[in-house]
């Protein structure tokens, strides 16, 4: 397990820590989080992890939405849990599509600002609008929204009081490109300015491009974490398997043994099943390789490349 | 007005589920208005409508639909997070959704039993039939509020509160008349304007010490409920 080492922006604001200690919740016999210890600084974090994996149990435990069986969840050194004080540097957005649809989003950030007895809240609101650029529907009933828009009304409202920890549950599900750019660019500007950006996903791609740390969960526990970059060589660098029908797998077998990539070749009945430690250069490699040994290959099927075996290296790591 | 109070009384006249108290109490006037046209005399028709039917089916199914959509509705669908993930003491959450759930029940109720109470008997008896029911309306919705937190199905055990223990026991046990709402309207009613149309079955002091007893009592369960809501877990 790599080391957390989040960037720290020039906080502009007063900074907030998320601290999870020994945190694991269980369900009777099911055990959702398991003993997950992490620190969230300022900065954008991702949370990444199959479906399943724990992610909004852990996101709900940090809300305070949820009771740990073991180990505590603080935010600034006080529980989170039965301290609804913590709302006034605390943010959420869950990640079930929840809103009250009867009112215009003006209406319902409005109601955000006042229910934390904001001193200005019509300008909190009309200021929270326009961070997600929704001005132009603001006055328009929430049930004549889109996904994207009704989850961008969301983030408003949870953004209304300026609170120092964010935390979004799935935050682009539902989203098309452009808003998910402007998410994107939203989530970044909120982590410079000195804000505890959390946010979960089950996509790569999105963690990638908005994150620079991140924490994998898998099965319940904490897989990873720390540089983004880290540990996407860390899942790039483990071995990969392919099955492979060629018109000579015998032929070929022995071809492919001397390719500096390939780790191992099986051959039976059905084919070829070869493990390669670099993705990319067996891939290169392979159709040169038949072409010289006058093979051609009639089935090229990478196995076990779900998310979630990805996760369960990591885990195994 | 509070912003949940605001934010309440919205939710529960944005949803569709409130057209639900219109017939009941529409009902209640018909009747009455029905059997004093054909000259029915009030000692025959009055025990029927106002207490078999007010009483013991329009107070408390307008609480049970009010008093769970008050929270029990948010809980449901998931909004009601918008009003938790704020820096609230959770009384100021649960104080202003049990006075619209209880003025809401009352302003339903009262409206037709007093007009059943004076066709009836006289201004007096309707006047005591509303202020009783007002009395049980806040006693049914502090119960039905708790329920909300307490159990995921707060509307079918409400109805089994109402319909089993209250409707089907209270006639034929009469122990459990002491822990009935219903009764307790009845004789507070009955104590505001004395008449024989209605039947007491508990004393006045029980009446009033278990409706308070009820409606403090669940109030501060519900409050404390709330301080420890947990969303649903989603182990997949």
């Amino acid at each position: 397990m790599t080391t957390l080492s989040a960037e720290a922006p020039a906080p502009a604001v007063t900074t907030s820590t998320l601290a999870l200690t020994g945190v694991s919740r269980w369900y009777g016999n099911v055990v959702a989080v398991n003993d997950v210890s992490m620190r969230l600084g300022p900065g954008v974090t991702g949370l990444l992890g199959p479906n399943g994996a724990g992610k909004t149990t852990l996101l709900h435990m940090m809300a305070g939405f949820l009771a740990p069986s073991r180990g505590t969840v603080t935010l600034d050194g006080e529980p989170t849990w039965r301290n609804p004080p913590v709302y006034r540097r605390l943010g959420l957005v869950s990640e079930r599509e929840a809103v009250h649809t009867f009112l215009t989003a003006y209406e319902f950030v409005l109601a955000s600002a006042k229910l934390h007895r904001l001193p200005d809240p019509a300008a909190a609101a009309r200021r929270a609008i326009a961070l997600v650029e929704l001005e132009d529907a603001q006055d328009r009933r929430i049930g004549t929204y889109s996904k994207g828009m009704r989850q961008r009304a969301r983030v408003a409202a949870a953004l209304v009081h300026d609170p120092q920890v964010l935390l979004l549950d799935e935050p682009f599900n539902g989203m098309d490109p452009r808003q998910r750019l402007h998410m994107m660019t939203l989530l970044h500007s909120l982590g410079d300015a000195g804000r505890t950006i959390l946010f979960s996903s089950h996509i790569l791609e999105e963690v990638e491009q908005v994150s620079g740390t991140v924490q994998v969960m898998v099965a319940g526990r904490l897989a990873a974490s720390g540089d983004f970059r880290t540990i996407r060589r860390l899942m790039t660098n483990r071995p990969h398997v392919f099955t492979v029908r060629s018109t000579d797998d015998r032929a070929l077998a022995v071809a492919l043994m001397a390719e500096p990539s390939v780790t191992g070749v099986e051959l039976d009945r059905t084919g070829l099943t070869v493990k390669a430690g670099d993705y990319g250069a067996f891939t290169r490699a392979l159709p040169k390789i038949a072409l010289a040994h006058g093979v051609r290959v009639r089935q090229l099927l990478p196995e076990d490349e779900s998310l979630e075996s990805v996760f369960s290296y990591l885990l195994e790591g | 007005m509070s912003t949940v109070t605001w934010i309440t009384a919205r939710g529960l006249f944005g949803r569709r589920r409130f057209l639900m108290l219109l017939p009941l109490p529409a009902v209640l006037v018909a009747l009455a208005v029905l059997c004093t046209s054909l000259g029915v005399d009030p000692r025959e028709w009055g025990p029927p409508v106002l207490v078999g039917l007010g009483l013991a089916v329009v107070l408390p199914v307008v609480a049970l639909v009010v008093g769970t959509g008050v929270l029990g509705a948010e809980i449901d669908d998931g909004t009601v997070v918008h009003v938790l993930t704020k820096p609230l003491p959770r009384w100021q959450i649960v104080l202003p959704k049990l006075a619209v759930a209880t003025g809401v029940s009352a302003v339903t109720v009262a409206v037709p039993i007093v007009v059943a109470g004076v066709l009836a008997d006289s201004v007096r008896l309707g006047v005591a039939l509303a202020a009783a029911s007002a009395l049980g309306a806040l006693a049914y919705s502090a119960l039905f509020l708790a329920l909300s937190l307490v159990t995921r199905r707060p509307v079918l055990l409400g109805l089994v509160y109402v319909l089993i223990w209250e409707g089907l026991l209270g006639r034929f046990v009469s122990g459990t008349r002491v822990l009935s709402v219903q009764q307790w309207v009845i004789t507070l009613a009955d104590r505001l304007a004395p008449t024989d149309l209605l039947t007491a079955a508990v004393s006045v002091p029980v009446a009033a010490v278990l409706t308070t007893l009820v409606a403090v009592g669940l109030t501060i369960l519900a409050i404390d409920r709330l301080r420890s809501f947990s969303v649903a877990g989603e182990t997949s």
